[in-house]
């Protein structure tokens, strides 16, 4: 199968993982309070988490759909989040 | 024999130990990358910090090797009871609909809260008269029980919540609401009766030398 690793590209996959709409985020509004403190004048803050995944596929739709696997089983919990996925050669 | 799944970060497995031995069980504690024993009877995911919280509480452990195990004996029919870190564990395996995430405050709540009997006709809950009201402590950052209102609505009609905060006379308020829960829900039942989560720690409240013994009824529930 060597020959087919030269046909793998590295991809950098981006997974953004943020809360469903309507679900609190005590953390966000707790920054919210702290930049409202500060003297700063905002109608909302959000709070997402990224994570930036490195990995060797045929094509960026398998890099994708590998990633919103991870994405799918650990890195969101579907109870409270979305999530979506970009991808680019690394 | 009733297998405590003692995670790393796991800290109130002991304590799990203790107070099931108390209550005439006998129980001990499993590293969760040791098989579970032929001999498991009951499973309780224990409270603690497992894996330091990464990601979000109970993810880590929830797709760890014995979690596997764990849904196995479930499917069995095998009592499991996740307490705190194990009802995290619990929600995000799947084992128990949900999630517990950041409490509303924002901080970890370490208090003695009261809490409703909603469903007395589990095996966690026999101990206990429907309405009663029994008071646990809790100790937990992400405690704030989470859930669509669809599936919500489903688990109030198949009526799986065990206890609701609730205030000393029974008061499901948003007062007596420490963590913002949906519903003030703190305890609730997997698809089957034969697993339940809760965030409130009845292990620590099960040693008649701690002057509170509330806890006791849920951990009888490994009697059947």
């Amino acid at each position: 199968m060597t020959a087919h690793r030269h046909l793998m590209t590295t991809y950098t996959a981006t997974v953004t993982v943020r809360l469903k709409r309507g679900v609190l985020d005590p953390e966000a509004e707790t920054t919210k309070r702290a930049l409202e403190r500060l003297g700063f004048e905002l109608d909302a803050l959000r709070f997402t988490e990224r994570y930036e995944v490195d990995l060797d596929a045929a094509d960026a739709d398998e890099a994708e759909a590998r990633a919103d696997e991870m994405a799918e089983r650990l890195l969101a919990n579907p109870t409270i989040h979305d999530y979506e996925v970009a991808v680019a050669e690394a | 024999m009733i297998a405590v799944v003692q995670f790393g970060g796991s800290n109130c497995d002991r304590d799990a130990v203790r107070a099931l031995s108390d209550l005439g069980f006998e129980a001990r504690r499993v590293w969760h990358e040791d098989p579970l024993p032929e001999a498991t009877t009951g499973i309780v995911l224990p409270g603690g910090f497992s894996y330091g919280d990464y990601l979000r509480g109970g993810a880590m452990a929830a797709r760890s090797p014995i979690m596997a195990s764990v849904r196995e004996a479930a499917e069995d029919g095998v009592p499991v009871l996740g307490v705190c870190n194990g009802a995290q564990i619990g929600c995000e395996s799947g084992l128990t609909p949900g999630a517990f995430t950041t409490n509303a405050s924002a901080r970890f709540q370490c208090e003695h809260v009261y809490l409703r009997v909603e469903n007395a006709d589990t095996r966690w809950t026999a101990a206990y008269e429907e309405g009663e009201v029994i008071e646990l402590p809790i100790a937990h950052g992400e405690g704030r029980f989470e859930l669509d209102a669809e599936r919500y609505e489903a688990l109030e009609a198949d009526d799986r919540v065990l206890f609701r905060y609730c205030d000393e006379d029974g008061n499901v308020t948003d007062e007596a609401n420490p963590n913002g829960s949906l519903g003030n829900v703190a305890g609730v039942l997997g698809d089957s009766e034969s697993v339940a989560v809760l965030m409130p720690h009845p292990e620590r409240a099960s040693l008649p030398q701690l002057g509170n013994t509330d806890g006791r009824g849920v951990l009888a529930g490994f009697e059947g």
